[in-house]
């Protein structure tokens, strides 16, 4: 720790600085998630009793979050998108991580900044150049040959290519990360007692790096859930669940549904930000 | 036996560029089987390239490596029958003693019931049979020491190399694991290569010691040869301890050279290495602090006499148990170290003491420089 | 390896890393310059032109709205890191080993909720039925309900509460970095908090800094659903122009021409940061 040497009352008022900053990251959060458990049609004061008809109720007006088809649905496509988009993410920075870390090339430090640039893109530029892309080709392919490129147009594969282009960036420098740290003299200890390469990378080299691509994979699956700018332009029929949520608060106001849901999502991310943390955390020595 | 196998490892010729820079230059040896066999020398040298060279992580530019008389130079790292321990020991983080021993013997198809027999056995041989479920990081530094060693000769390898494996252990146990190491050779009975820059790991585990240094092999030889003959400059000053002179050769007869030192101080010596000193050449001398008897002016001057007698007053004594020294300032105003014994009692030198001192030329090794 | 082999396993690692450089980010920015430059002369026909750009020029609100982002971005990074550095120094010298890891992660678990349940939570506080307002009516201070959304100030509240993390992550891993023993040896040496902080902390915290600023801005320039929900349908952010003009115009044209416009005013900006603060993209972003 270091030594401040301030005197006690400046500590205080240093402490209380802190603990009101984290009364102020909590206080929308715990109002999104409280609200849904209140016996009332909207997530306002006063309360009116406890209640988990929010999740589980079956009528109208008080429908439940899981009662709730197209709310459901939204989660199903969301679930869909994000395990995609982080599948994809993590096998791709997988091998950027490779080439980075163990290759020499030309240009690999401009490489290297093109590989981090998508991060600082705006979300909605990312999603307008796509669509306009994507457009392109299949208006082309249309007009050209008659082609009817159905997969270019907005949906579910644009979705997933629009969340992809800059999530690979983060899975990217996660998996290089711990992958500068990894001890080549493992490897080599590994082909000197007799393994091929095929047999080092399975036994040794992935190993080691699974912790960061679990974790990496996590990252995705979160930001790839909660995406919105990108998502807005390239969704089509399918829409994940934050572009349903906007939808109902935009359109049919808020209810305490929406509340339920935000709760529900709070503690899935929560739980999946934990593990990822644990699988982080390098064993004990003792 | 034919005589190319009664070498486990031979090395013809080897060397490796990179780039502009030769690493490794023209080296040769041979080492006999079941030999403790060391390449002292230091950092920067080539001696880890030479040994990657060996065990295949390296291809060498020029040059023939064999093991038990076969070229292996088309042979892949992983099929050479050469294990390595490694500076850091590279055991295997994610896996337990038992999965590290048994990574080689499953690589090499083994079956489960001969990697158990094989890895309890290996374990017994380094003393430590109740280990196999230990986790890496629970072991203490020694015992990674020998299981690095297991995971090897689990294997049954025709040469052991091993990269300043002591390097990172504290001095104790460094103590402690030299004369380890030197008993695990005897009983497994296998050719070690060990790389080190420290002289006393080579002098006290070796069979044969190279000395190596900017790539090239200076001398290979047994511990002694290389402490009392050392062939070049660069042996004897890296080999032990020694006073060191620049000088110049003012006479040469009689197997004996008479050199005057920079400082202005005449010794007599008597030349080794390979080139010949003729009178004016520039010469390095070089006498180990064992060899100068530091007295009092008063005692009996030793019978018989030395050629070289020099006085001087006591600058320094460095007192360390059975190894201390003296620190003499001479006539011509260098300092001489030399070792003496002390006892405690009032005969012992004292700093500002005046002293005699005496060496023979026999130990006085000049070189042509 | 041989070298043959050697060459094939870079092609086929670098592979990925090409089409998804190139398929996804540098085609598709192409792509939209090259119809940013399309003018519309009759229906179904275009010809090339700086007409969009012009547009812009000669429409003040466009302009204006840019500006109005740029500015209020800049504001905002700057509340982010003022705000977040005495956190982030909190966390990562002051707390105890143990609360250490535990704050970290508290700071983190707002990152985990989607930008909307965020914006979500501070509506239901600041509107006029909303928590605030009624415990003000409760205590007696105020008899009518209050609006506390839709002006400026909620919006940069809002927006400083959803990127405050991007600042304060950064910031905790650099000044991580920094030994103790530094901050010590400039007290040791005569050093008072403030020419410690001066001339050893926030120089050595550099790289954190402006990763966290160019990140926050970046994202606070680009951000779309906080301005809206916070702001109401006159926020008038450059972002939602965009929007209007591809999804509600259906005038595709300005729009990547606005979308241009975005990036490059974004880009100058970082780039001047990066200029003034003397670090680059590649030690700073990508370092944390």
């Amino acid at each position: 720790m270091a030594k401040a040497n301030t005197n006690r009352a400046l500590m205080f008022g240093y402490r209380s600085y802190v603990v009101a900053f984290f009364i102020f990251l909590a206080a929308p959060l715990v109002a999104a998630g409280s609200f849904a458990f209140n016996d009332s049609l909207f997530p306002a004061l006063p309360w009116q009793g406890f209640t988990l008809d929010w999740f589980f109720n079956d009528t109208e007006p008080k429908l439940g979050m899981f009662h709730d088809r197209r709310l459901l649905r939204g989660l199903y496509y969301s679930f869909v998108i994000a395990l995609m988009v982080s599948a994809l993410s993590v096998a791709v920075g997988t091998t950027n991580a490779f080439l980075f870390v163990r290759r020499d090339f030309p240009f690999k430090n401009v490489f290297y900044i093109m590989m981090i640039v998508p991060l600082v893109i705006p979300g909605v530029i990312l999603g307008i150049s796509i669509l306009v892309l994507a457009s392109n080709i299949a208006n082309s392919m249309e007009n050209r040959f008659e082609l009817e490129l159905e997969f270019l147009r907005p949906g579910l594969f644009l979705v997933v290519m629009g969340q992809f282009s800059f999530i690979t960036t983060i899975t990217s420098l996660v998996i290089t990360a711990r992958l500068r740290k990894f001890d080549q003299s493992l490897e080599e200890a590994a082909l000197n007692l007799g393994a091929g390469h095929a047999r080092v990378l399975r036994t040794i080299t992935l190993p080691f790096l699974r912790p960061a691509m679990i974790a990496a994979g996590i990252v995705a699956f979160l930001v790839s859930f909660e995406n919105f700018n990108t998502t807005l332009f390239l969704v089509g029929s399918e829409s994940p669940l934050t572009i349903t949520m906007y939808d109902r608060m935009a359109k049919v106001g808020s209810t305490p549904v929406l509340n339920a849901v935000s709760f529900f999502l709070m503690v899935g991310s929560g739980m999946l930000a934990l593990i990822s943390v644990a699988v982080q955390r390098p064993p004990r020595s003792d | 036996m034919t005589a190319a196998d009664a070498y486990d490892l031979e090395c013809t010729g080897v060397s490796k560029d990179f780039g502009d820079f030769r690493a490794v230059d023209d080296v040769s040896f041979r080492i006999p089987s079941g030999t403790f066999f060391s390449i002292l020398g230091p950092s920067g040298c080539g001696k880890t390239t030479l040994m990657r060279m060996i065990a295949g992580f390296e291809d060498p530019s020029a040059g023939e490596i064999s093991i038990k008389g076969k070229s292996v130079l088309s042979v892949p790292p992983n099929k050479r029958n050469v294990k390595m321990v490694f500076q850091h020991l590279a055991l295997f983080p994610m896996m337990n003693v038992y999965e590290n021993i048994a990574y080689g013997l499953r690589c090499a198809g083994a079956s489960k019931d001969e990697i158990a027999r094989k890895v309890a056995d290996v374990l017994e041989r380094v003393a430590l049979p109740d280990l196999a479920r230990r986790e890496i990081h629970q072991l203490s530094g020694g015992q990674k020491q020998r299981i690095a060693i297991a995971r090897c000769m689990a294997l049954n390898p025709d040469v052991l190399l091993l990269d300043e494996p002591l390097g990172a252990l504290d001095l104790k146990l460094r103590e402690a694991m030299k004369i380890e190491l030197k008993l695990l050779q005897n009983q497994f009975d296998t050719t070690f290569v060990y790389i080190t820059h420290d002289q006393s790991e080579a002098l006290v585990m070796s069979d044969y010691v190279a000395v190596m240094n900017a790539g090239r092999f200076e001398q290979v030889g047994r511990p002694e040869e290389l402490y009392h003959a050392p062939e070049t400059a660069f042996v004897a000053g890296f080999v032990g301890d020694s006073n060191r002179w620049q000088g110049r050769a003012v006479d040469v007869q009689g197997g004996e050279v008479k050199v005057e030192t920079e400082a202005g101080l005449t010794v007599v010596g008597t030349p080794r290495g390979a080139r010949e000193i003729t009178p004016g050449a520039a010469v390095e001398v070089f006498i180990r602090p064992e060899f100068v008897t530091a007295s009092p002016l008063d005692a009996a001057p030793p019978q018989p006499a030395a050629e070289n007698t020099v006085r001087g007053k006591v600058d320094g004594v460095l007192f360390n148990g059975a190894n201390s020294r003296v620190l003499v300032r001479g006539p011509a105003g260098d300092l001489i170290e030399a070792d003496v014994v002390v006892t405690g009692g009032p005969q012992d030198l004292r700093e500002g003491d005046a002293v005699r001192l005496d060496w023979a030329s026999a130990q006085t090794m000049c070189f042509a420089s | 390896m041989s070298a043959d082999a050697k060459r094939l396993s870079l092609i086929l690692l670098f592979a990925p890393f090409a089409l998804w450089i190139s398929l996804l980010i540098i085609l598709p920015h192409i792509g939209m310059v090259a119809l940013s430059l399309r003018e519309k002369v009759a229906p179904r026909v275009y010809e090339f032109g700086f007409g969009n750009y012009i547009d812009f020029i000669n429409e003040p609100i466009y302009w204006n709205t840019l500006l109005r982002t740029g500015s209020m971005s800049l504001l905002v990074t700057v509340l982010a890191l003022l705000i977040g550095f005495p956190v982030a120094y909190y966390i990562a010298k002051i707390a105890g080993k143990r609360s250490r890891g535990a704050l970290f992660l508290m700071c983190l678990i707002p990152l985990w909720v989607s930008d909307l349940i965020r914006a979500f939570g501070w509506i239901l506080l600041l509107r006029e039925t909303g928590v605030v307002s009624s415990v003000l009516i409760w205590s007696g201070m105020t008899t009518e309900g209050i609006e506390f959304l839709y002006n400026d100030v909620t919006v940069v509240v809002g927006l400083v509460y959803t990127v405050i993390l991007f600042m304060i992550v950064p910031l905790v891993s650099t000044l991580d970095g920094m030994g103790d023993d530094m901050i010590e040896a400039g007290y040791n040496l005569g050093g008072n908090t403030l020419t410690v902080l001066r001339r050893i902390i926030i120089p050595y915290a550099m790289p954190g800094i402006v990763a966290g600023c160019i990140v926050v801005f970046m994202l606070t320039a680009g951000s779309y659903l906080t301005p809206i929900l916070l702001g109401g349908k006159n926020s008038s952010w450059f972002t939602e122009q965009i929007y209007d003009q591809f999804i509600t115009r259906f005038n595709w044209e300005s729009g990547a021409a606005f979308g241009i416009l975005l990036l490059a005013f974004t880009s100058f900006v970082v780039w001047l940061g990066l200029r003034l603060s003397g670090q680059s993209l590649a030690n700073t972003v990508a370092k944390t």
